[in-house]
């Protein structure tokens, strides 16, 4: 937990070294590096193509990748209870179509928004009580889901892709505000809560307890298999949202939306820092790995760099960002 | 001595071994000759288990000589020290639970198919399960088949198909760490007529027991380690058993206990005919403010107790009485919410989030104190962080810092903070010195003792007989999952407890009591 390595409460502590110390801790942390990442990536776009930094780009990228990046989050805080969600793609899919369904049909914008929420709250529901009251491997539970959901999709959308969604809905995912684009208002939002839930609330301490030793936060009386499930339904609510906004953004909802999205989700939280043992991990190192699969992609259509080659440099970053981390662990253990 | 060693197949010679500067094999002399069975005994923590690393190659001494008839030689590894004849079954079972009886014993010397080059790796199925079929004769297994998965397999056929895998090496010498522990009488009977066969056979056998009878029944000569140093090499039949615990007890307990100063009141914890997994039927009660210790062997079902009473394993029957009202504790979180703590014995794997901050890990347990609709009160947490890392003497450089790079008395301390800062009413530890410097020990019990003196009821499993008698105001004693006696603190000595201790099962159901 990045904050908690921070000097307080001990006496003799030397209070003019706290500077120095807060940026050694930062430059040891997990999100250190790939923000580094992300700053570099941005330098060296910035000076190979000169539409690169531009405001409209840039305002375009990151919402390109803010619906990941919410989504993102959310897989995050599963990872950190020691779980993993494949099934948020389909979650994604199936909140948007739901949402694209009940606003085609003539209803308004918050019976719409209140659907895709449901989704995710009863999808999440049906995997946390799954994995921890059925004592499932949340591997193969998420699995199972993610085959089950999408089933949903295509039952929702009949195979058909639906428009004519009611205004409002598609302000959520197309307009601004105050200049910046609707769904990186609410990534940013959404970024401040859950950073405000996993370092100052009980859930977010017991989350990262479960996820560092899990008999150990049993056997100090927390209740772990209740956490687990309301962790599973945060990461349903957030894919669902994430989901919501990129139907919106479309302003189509059909049923390939989200497909395959849960590995650029677990991608962004393991690019990210997130350590897939549980135990670690932040909203912010989710929002950065989702930025930089996000920067990368579109720096490299900017070169020119052809779709089938853009697969090939994220897995390699994947696996970059995986390596150097392991490198940094060893250094400082 | 030179004329015994050329009779000796293995014998070591000023045998030193040291952990971080703490002597745990102190210049040890020790030989066993071919059609010898040596039993090697000692309290918990007497270096037994070293001696038997190093013997087996897996750990290497600091200093000494050991000889493998009359030659002097280095042990470099557990697999050069197969390839001489020397062969260790540990107390856990070396077994692929998945792959069958043959492929166990021949795992890694599989006999190749003779029509097919070596490296084509072609394994000759029928030779390796009709070899196997031979040696499960030997060892009185005939009935069991070469192709039976080892899984389905009991405790004792396993050890028995380790045994097998042994010999089938020419094995010329046994180590066996604790062979007897989860044994019947019947298996433990069958066991030492397979030894003896093996000694007539020229091996030479040494093993480790918590059961001084059994080391009486089977072993030629006995031979007792204490703090690491050898104390008696005698032979069996010239020794008694009232001897051999005194020699694995005798060191004077020092001044490393606090005089017990509480004057326990009325009972707090009162446990009735408690059952479930090994434990049968313990009845028991404890006051405010007494320390109730829990002795016994290991394997005993001390800590399975300390389980059920803290719902981290379900009961089967019995009631827990919890100042007069009867408790239902069916999870951890149930006896937390009661005033439980819990310290368990693992400390890493149990008690502490090691990657985790001191400060999260002392509130653990009391969270919810320290937090308001859900957000938690910062100031509060550091505050009473402060207060007990001052008051316990935690040694750190921050209430940041991970528990990782702690040390184990101050990890220790951690766990111990985490449960005071619950009040609890009841604290049960299991093993609360494991591991820790003398030091660190001292301040432990001068807590457990200030504890107990404000009126909490302590529960204190420990192995270290000087620790139980130290420490306890009653001492209970556990054999084979049952309470066997409890000896308050007049009656409770090393002999009487180790007596109670080692009650085996026979003498349980002869009606010894």
């Amino acid at each position: 937990m990045s904050d908690e390595r921070r000097d307080a409460t001990v006496p003799g502590a030397p209070r003019r070294r706290t500077a120095l110390l807060a940026f050694e801790r930062f430059y040891r942390s997990s999100e250190a590096g790939t923000l580094a990442a992300v700053v570099l990536l941005m330098v060296l776009l910035t000076f190979a193509n000169n539409q690169f930094l531009t405001r409209d780009n840039l305002i375009f990228t990151a919402r390109s990748f803010s619906f990941i990046a919410i989504a993102a989050m959310g897989a995050c805080f599963v990872i950190i209870v020691g779980g993993i969600d494949l099934s948020v793609g389909s979650v994604m899919g199936l909140a948007g179509v739901v949402a694209a369904f009940l606003s085609s049909h003539g209803y308004g914008t918050i019976p719409s928004v209140v659907g895709a929420l449901l989704v995710g709250t009863v999808s999440g529901l049906l995997n946390g009580l799954l994995i921890a009251k059925g004592g499932l491997a949340p591997f193969i539970v998420t699995l199972g889901t993610l085959s089950i959901f999408r089933s949903f999709v295509y039952i929702v959308t009949g195979g058909f892709p639906m428009q004519g969604f009611g205004p409002s809905l598609l302000w959520l995912g197309q307009g601004f505000f105050i200049g910046i684009p609707m769904p990186v208002w609410i990534m940013v939002v959404f970024w401040i809560l859950l950073t405000f839930v996993l370092r100052r609330m009980r859930l977010g301490w017991y989350a990262y307890s479960i996820g560092g030793n899990e008999e150990a936060a049993r056997l100090s009386g927390l209740p772990v298999d209740r956490v687990k499930v309301l962790v599973y339904v945060i990461a349903g609510l957030m894919g669902a949202i994430g989901g919501l906004l990129l139907v919106a953004r479309l302003g189509v909802g059909e049923s390939t939306a989200g497909l395959g999205y849960e590995l650029n989700v677990i991608a962004a939280a393991v690019i990210g820092g997130v350590s897939l043992k549980g135990g670690q991990g932040s909203a912010f190192s989710a929002v950065l790995g989702a930025a930089l699969i996000g920067v990368l992609n579109n720096g490299l259509v900017l070169l020119g760099v052809g779709e089938y080659l853009q697969q090939l440099v994220i897995g390699a970053v994947i696996i970059l960002a995986v390596s150097i981390d392991r490198i940094r662990a060893k250094n400082f253990a | 001595m030179a004329h015994l060693d050329a009779l000796s197949a293995l014998s070591v010679h000023h045998l030193t071994k040291k952990y971080s500067g703490v002597t745990v094999l102190d210049r040890v002399d020790l030989s066993v000759r071919p059609g010898e069975i040596l039993a090697l005994l000692g309290e918990n923590g007497a270096g037994k288990s070293t001696l038997m690393k190093i013997l087996s190659g897996i750990h290497r001494p600091d200093d000494g000589r050991i000889e493998f008839f009359g030659r002097e030689i280095e042990l470099r590894g557990p697999k050069q020290a197969q390839a001489l004849g020397i062969n260790i079954i540990h107390q856990e079972l070396n077994i692929v639970a998945n792959r069958t009886v043959a492929q166990n014993i021949f795992l890694g010397r599989e006999p190749p198919a003779t029509w097919l080059p070596a490296w084509s790796g072609w394994i000759d199925i029928a030779r390796m399960n009709a070899d196997a079929q031979g040696l499960l004769r030997e060892v009185g297994l005939a009935s069991l088949a070469p192709s039976a998965r080892c899984a389905e397999l009991s405790t004792a056929q396993q050890q028995l198909v380790e045994i097998a895998r042994a010999i089938s090496t020419e094995s010329k010498i046994i180590l066996m760490d604790e062979p007897t522990s989860s044994l019947s009488a019947a298996q433990v009977e069958s066991l030492f007529q397979l030894m003896r066969r093996l000694r007539s056979g020229g091996l030479g056998v040494i093993l480790t027991t918590h059961r001084i009878e059994e080391a009486f029944e089977i072993a030629d000569r006995i031979v007792i380690l204490r703090d690491g140093k050898l104390v008696a090499d005698r032979p069996a039949k010239e020794t008694r058993p009232q001897e051999v615990i005194q020699w694995m007890v005798g060191r004077p307990v020092g001044q490393l206990f606090p005089e017990r100063s509480s004057a326990p009141h009325k009972d707090l914890l009162q446990v009735n005919g408690l059952s479930g997994g090994k434990v049968r039927e313990v009845s028991f009660a404890v006051r405010r403010g007494e320390v109730f210790g829990l002795g016994g062997l290991m394997g005993s079902g001390r800590t399975e107790v300390a389980r059920l009473l803290f719902g981290a394993d379900r009961a089967e029957r019995g009631d827990i009485v919890l100042n007069g009202r009867k408790a239902r504790i069916a999870s951890p979180e149930d006896a937390v919410a009661l005033g439980v703590g819990f310290v368990p014995e693992d400390r890493k794997l149990q008690a502490l989030i090691l990657d985790l901050a001191v400060r999260q890990n002392m509130v653990l347990a009391s969270l919810r104190s320290f937090s308001r609709g859900g957000v938690i009160r910062r100031k509060a947490i550091e505050r009473s962080v402060g207060a007990y890392v001052r008051d316990l003497n935690v040694q750190l450089r921050s209430a940041s810092q991970h528990v990782r790079f702690l040390s184990g008395g101050n990890q220790q301390k951690v766990v111990l903070a985490k449960w005071l800062m619950l009040s609890p009413r009841i604290l049960i530890l299991d093993e609360p010195t494991r591991g820790i410097d003398v030091g660190a020990k001292a301040e432990i019990y001068a807590l457990i003792d200030r504890l107990a003196s404000t009126g909490i009821a302590i529960v204190m499993i420990s192995s270290e007989l000087p620790e139980l008698l130290g420490m306890s105001d009653r001492v209970g004693v556990m054999s084979e999952g049952r309470l066997v006696g409890v000896l308050d603190r007049r009656e409770a000595t090393p002999e009487t407890v180790m007596r109670l201790a080692s009650m085996g099962k026979a003498a349980l159901e002869g009606g010894a009591r």
